[in-house]
């Protein structure tokens, strides 16, 4: 994990409040704060001040985008396994209690089915579609939950991402980092909706973890029809549930 | 054992595709052999489940990190050289001079490369063989093959693979017990590095023979590109 340093306005006191509120002590050499060299200085300073509050807020909101999101998410993620000894040995439902709250609402669940299941998509009526987006989550949540169970002492670093303004479709790319083996590609894949930005798509060293399934899928609803695909995740999820705790 | 198995190989391969060849139902372009590899793979499974899977499992229980992650260099380090003149080959020497510069950090400051000091200086480690660099020259990936103990390899990674194992410096130890300990150890440690994917893969795939056939093909193309592959539309 990056430490990512606080930001400037985290810094408990700034050096000029302390000259201030303190013993009038400045670097002006006045003892007297309300001397006219002092006002003008601080007129001065309040309006710099201003202006580079204005300029890192602006930064801060282009920031905000996916790549901030992403990294967000995933500091968020990592202290809470950091700390989680039952989640380090192995307790996949805690896992899935933490990857539900923290992750899932930056996720569009229904985007990554019918990425999943590819064409037939068409074909499924919204009845359908609600079924095997909610089956599919199920999955997916169950297989990053159990990845994050695996978690030893790996750090994440963050790629610069490749992004214009107007842009909609974005790749956050990170590398899982370990020390011994070469680090593995981990890419997040984000679509804008209105103000906000949802993962799509989850790539680990080049695998899509959405399309991986497309073959399979397309398979079984050639065989048996959407509702035999909705069948086919229903059932693997009720045998996973029971297959663990 | 190094120039002859090249042909004998790709003459065990011929045959067994002409034999098996026609009485597959493949679903997949990529894999018109499925019947010969999916039956390859239940091999592979089964030598995985009784042998190489425990041998991984008890060096993964025994073994402290440090000792893992110094194995994991020392041979990292060994595969730089030839990660180094595959870049060059695929006309990268900014690359490729990186990949000399770890090989000598790492073999001296590193000793013998125990340590990979040059990546904390930050000379990245690349990962490249033979078949990236054929896939550069404009080689396709030909037929998807699933051989027992090499695993999931195109036609063309197949090719890349052989020439990769005939300069390998491991593979070319002179001394045989001295070679066969080298060459299971790194096999070992390397499927000790896979064990987490294990659990992962087996629930979520419904088929693994397909999940980890589609991956493996997604991982080469993005292996090809150097972690940057041009993004395919994905609504079809």
């Amino acid at each position: 994990m990056v430490i990512h340093r606080a930001s400037p306005w985290t810094i408990r006191s700034a050096p000029w409040t302390e000259d201030f509120a303190g013993r009038g002590r400045s670097w002006l050499g006045a003892n007297n704060v309300l001397s006219p060299a002092w006002i003008l200085l601080m007129k001065y300073f309040v309006s710099l001040l201003l202006g580079l509050l204005v300029m890192l807020s602006s930064a801060l909101a282009q920031e905000s985008a996916p790549d901030a999101l992403v990294r967000k998410v995933t500091d968020d993620v990592l202290t809470i396994v950091r700390q989680d000894k039952e989640i380090q040995s192995g307790n996949t439902r805690k896992a899935m209690e933490l990857v539900d709250s923290k992750v899932l609402p930056y996720f569009n669940f229904q985007r990554m089915t019918a990425l999943a299941v590819g064409r037939d998509w068409s074909k499924a009526t919204p009845e359908q579609k609600k079924r095997l987006a909610e089956e599919f989550k199920t999955l997916l949540v169950r297989t990053y939950s159990n990845a994050l169970t695996s978690y030893k002492n790996q750090t994440i670093s963050y790629k610069p991402t490749k992004m214009q303004a107007a842009d909609t479709d974005v790749l956050v790319r990170t590398e899982v980092v370990q020390p011994g083996s070469k680090p593995v590609q981990l890419d997040y894949a984000l679509e804008k909706q209105g103000d906000s930005w949802k993962v799509y798509d989850v790539i680990v060293a080049g695998v899509s973890l959405v399309t991986n399934y497309r073959d399979t899928f397309n398979q079984e609803v050639r065989n048996n029809g959407i509702d035999g695909l909705i069948q086919m995740l229903g059932n693997r999820n009720k045998q996973l549930e029971a297959g663990k705790k | 054992m190094k120039l002859r198995l090249l042909p004998y190989l790709s003459s065990v391969a011929c045959a067994v595709v002409v034999a098996s060849g026609c009485a597959t139902t493949a679903s997949n372009p990529k894999d018109p052999f499925e019947g010969f590899n999916r039956a390859m793979f239940a091999v592979n499974e089964g030598l995985d489940v009784a042998i190489v899977k425990p041998l991984a499992q008890g060096y993964d229980t025994v073994a402290p990190l440090p000792v893992k992650v110094v194995v994991g260099n020392f041979f990292g380090n060994l595969w730089d050289v030839w990660t180094a003149l595959n870049n060059l080959l695929q006309g990268k020497p900014g690359d490729a001079a990186s990949d000399v510069g770890r090989v000598l950090v790492n073999s001296t400051v590193g000793i013998g490369g125990a340590f990979d000091v040059a990546g904390e200086l930050g000379l990245t480690k690349h990962s490249e063989e033979f078949g990236q660099t054929l896939a550069v020259w404009g080689v396709g990936d030909g037929p998807y093959f699933y051989w027992p103990l090499i695993g999931p390899r195109t036609t063309r990674d197949t090719f890349g693979w052989l020439v990769d194992t005939y300069y390998d410096p491991v593979w070319r130890v002179d001394d045989m017990a001295l070679r066969n300990s080298l060459v299971a150890t790194r096999y070992i440690d390397l499927r000790a590095t896979l064990l987490p994917s294990d659990k992962v893969i087996e629930e979520a795939a419904f088929d693994k023979y397909n999940y980890i056939r589609d991956a493996y093909l997604q991982h080469r193309r993005n292996e090809v590109f150097d972690g940057d592959p041009p993004r395919v539309p994905l609504d079809d």
